[in-house]
């Protein structure tokens, strides 16, 4: 279990990426659920108008929500304390995880249930959870799955998107008693469902994220197709969601764009199954319902990214995946290889600001580039502009105006530091490069034949015989 | 200091320049097609259709009829009802009487009614192992998505919907919104929303083992709505 909150994922990224580049079953794996994911996105937006109309609004509202953060969450917090909802923040990871805690100890609670949620995978809630003595049980299928594995989700959206049939089936049979090696994927999901059932009815606590939290009505709202989350926010005698402090709208009808733009973006549907939309705990007269809710705002290094004019638009995000599932590199790579909680694309964009810098920049010289990423982003976040700024961020000189997040000038080294040093040198004096530019193409002989990464499969860099200011002399006379 | 004004403190110190609102409902109107009752249906039964809920029309008169006669297709026992409801009544009421002839009846006669009294908390062992089916009725629908919107109540409590392996919902016709933005707007949603709404598209499913489509996750394998049309006659 000590996978899950890997919190240096710089140190074996590259490690991490050529063993899942040469795993042959992990590249059909990803590229068959990309290419899955992808159709049914594009089956979806077959109207390129409708989309273009829908991503404006859906940016607007995101940026509208991020202008207005500060307010709007003070409204969120009024509209649910009037509602009966308690209102929790917390700055860290660590702060969070206590409030957790001491909810769950004053409810004399051992044992809880979890729906999918990106946001407790950030914080460690699992293992804050059981070193204090408390069971959290992953209960969306591809969560327990990963769970029961001891691994963590390589997807955002689909959890287990790594495994085959075949690998849940022999999951399965060696770890849940009096089960049966099937591959059948009715009789898997069966037996999770009758594995599950016993445990949502007894929990004590029920721990859900947010996909949206409305300011206006002091409303949660909770998108899933499988019922887990709406069992997690029901059945439990507490309900705790946890969620970031950007995921707030101002208003109700803000949701419907959004809604549609989250479902259709992640997986193709037209909505999900449920839309659960929770405003207060059980009411008087009422048979079921948690008799508390509580909510838990988490910043988390949000506020740094909150903090720049640029880097503002990561929090724009409504964690479709979207940009994973067509960014070339996560296909290849696959969600683990990033090592933190969001892989892809908005990993690379949001895990800075969450873990430091330091730990993280080689995510941002991950990527081709491409702008795949941007292009189906539904709230349009510019994410190579983004990436392009994390690079610079990561080789500024520390103090300089060039750095101003935490971990800024990580991926400087002195090595790098004299090489560009050496080529300002060459690039700004013009004698000097004539003279370096003439001996290059002299002893071009004693070029070395390994180049490192790039000689693994091109053919060594040679300077050219002549250089081309001789050959444009001679052309001249 | 707390953590929430550090928090607030720290967002604050940004002075964003403000975007305007907006303007959704501007968005919306130009797009609605502004059916009529039989459109909006079929629209409704084909994404309902397609995400794997059956759909039956029906009456003001006959639905609790279809409903017995569908529960005991499918060998169903024990329904779950509300409380207090006019349908409950009629349900109740009709279970009295022999199954009109039009109805064929099924191999498992005698559907059996529970009524949802007594707080969960005092019976949860029955209701997540004894029940077949839950009805309920939907305050709403919304035919570009295949939705039912429900408000869950005292009378007609959360879990209704959710724990039974098989959901009943009675929808009328006229109730049926163009879109989501409509419903809000229509049923003032912004006034302030109940302790929970719910928002259904279909049975429970996942595709979280490669990718493959599973029903019955952890809410009801089936989704049955009745559609009760105006006196006038099933469409």
């Amino acid at each position: 279990m000590s996978k899950a909150i890997s919190i240096q994922p710089a140190a074996d990224f590259e490690r991490r990426s050529r063993a899942a580049v040469n795993d042959p079953a992990q590249q059909k794996n990803f590229r068959g659920a990309m290419d899955f994911l992808q159709g049914k996105r594009r089956a979806q937006f077959s109207d390129a108008a409708e989309l273009a109309g829908l991503r404006d609004l859906g940016e607007a509202i995101r940026r509208f929500s991020l202008a207005h953060l500060p307010r709007l969450l003070e409204q969120l917090e009024s509209r649910c304390c009037a509602n009966g909802i308690h209102v929790h923040w917390a700055e860290t990871a660590a702060a969070a995880n206590a409030i957790v805690l001491d909810i769950a100890r004053s409810a004399q609670a051992r044992r809880m249930v979890k729906g999918k949620s990106m946001v407790t995978e950030e914080i460690g809630l699992n293992h804050a959870m059981q070193a204090a003595g408390i069971d959290v049980l992953e209960s969306d299928m591809g969560e327990y799955i990963v769970q029961l594995a001891g691994e963590s989700p390589s997807h955002i959206i689909m959890p287990a998107i790594h495994k085959t049939r075949q690998q849940i089936a022999a999951l399965f049979a060696e770890k849940i008693p009096g089960v049966a090696y099937t591959d059948n994927v009715d009789a898997l999901i069966q037996i999770g469902r009758r594995v599950l059932r016993r445990k949502f009815a007894e929990a004590d606590v029920g721990i859900s994220g947010v996909n949206f939290a409305v300011a206006e009505t002091g409303t949660l709202c909770l998108v899933e197709n499988e019922g887990n989350g709406r069992m997690c926010t029901t059945v439990p005698r507490v309900h705790i969601a946890i969620t970031g402090i950007e995921k707030v709208v101002e208003r109700v009808e803000h949701l419907a764009p959004l809604l549609s733009l989250l479902t259709r973006s992640a997986t193709g549907q037209d909505i999900s199954t449920y839309v659960n939309l929770i405003s207060r705990p059980r009411q008087p007269g009422e048979k079921d319902g948690p008799h508390e809710v509580h909510l838990i705002l988490v910043d988390n290094g949000r506020s740094q990214a909150y903090a720049d004019a640029q880097l503002r638009a990561t929090l724009q995000c409504i964690r479709c995946g979207a940009c994973m599932n067509h960014c070339p590199v996560y296909a290849r790579i696959g969600g683990h290889a990033y090592g933190t909680t969001y892989p892809g694309p908005i990993g690379a964009i949001i895990s800075p600001h969450l873990l430091g810098l330091e730990s993280t920049y080689p995510l941002a010289f991950a990527s081709t580039l491409c702008g795949a990423c941007s292009e189906v982003c539904p709230v349009r976040i510019p994410i190579p502009e983004l990436l392009v700024r994390l690079r610079n961020e990561a080789m500024a000189r520390p103090g300089s105006a060039q750095a101003s997040l935490r971990g800024s000038g990580a991926a400087r080294s002195p090595m790098l530091r004299a090489l560009w040093a050496g080529w300002s040198v060459v690039y700004s004096r013009l004698g000097v490069y004539r003279l370096s530019s003439w001996l290059m193409s002299r002893g071009r002989a004693l070029s070395p034949v390994e180049q490192g990464a790039w000689t693994r499969c091109r053919t060594p860099l040679t300077p050219a015989p002549r250089r081309l200011r001789d050959l444009l002399k001679e052309r001249r006379s | 200091m707390s953590a929430r004004d550090r928090i607030l403190a720290k967002l604050r110190a940004t002075s964003i320049p403000a975007p305007p609102l907006p303007d959704v409902a501007a968005w919306y109107d130009s797009r609605r097609r502004h059916e009529s009752v039989p459109e909006r249906v079929a629209r409704l039964r084909a994404s309902l259709q397609a995400a794997h809920a059956e759909l039956h029309d029906t009456t003001h008169a006959e639905w609790p009829a279809l409903l017995r006669s569908i529960a005991a297709a499918k060998g169903l026992r024990k329904l779950l009802i509300g409380t207090d409801s006019p349908h409950v009544e009629v349900l109740e009421h009709a279970l009295d009487s022999p199954l009109p002839a039009h109805f064929k009846p099924g191999p498992q006669q005698g559907l059996q009614v529970v009524r949802y009294e007594a707080s969960v908390d005092a019976w949860r062992d029955e209701l997540f192992e004894g029940i077949d089916a839950g009805l309920t009725h939907a305050r709403s629908a919304i035919a570009q998505t295949g939705t039912l919107v429900l408000w869950p109540d005292a009378r007609e409590p959360r879990l209704l919907s959710l724990v039974p392996p098989v959901h009943f919902v009675l929808l009328d016709a006229a109730t049926i919104h163009d879109d989501l933005h409509a419903a809000m707007v229509a049923e003032n949603w912004k006034a302030g929303l109940p302790a929970n709404t719910l928002l259904i598209s279909g049975p429970s499913k996942t595709a979280d083992i490669q990718q493959t489509l599973a029903y019955g996750a952890h809410g009801p394998k089936e989704l049955i709505v009745l559609l009760r049309h105006a006196a006038s006659g099933a469409a």
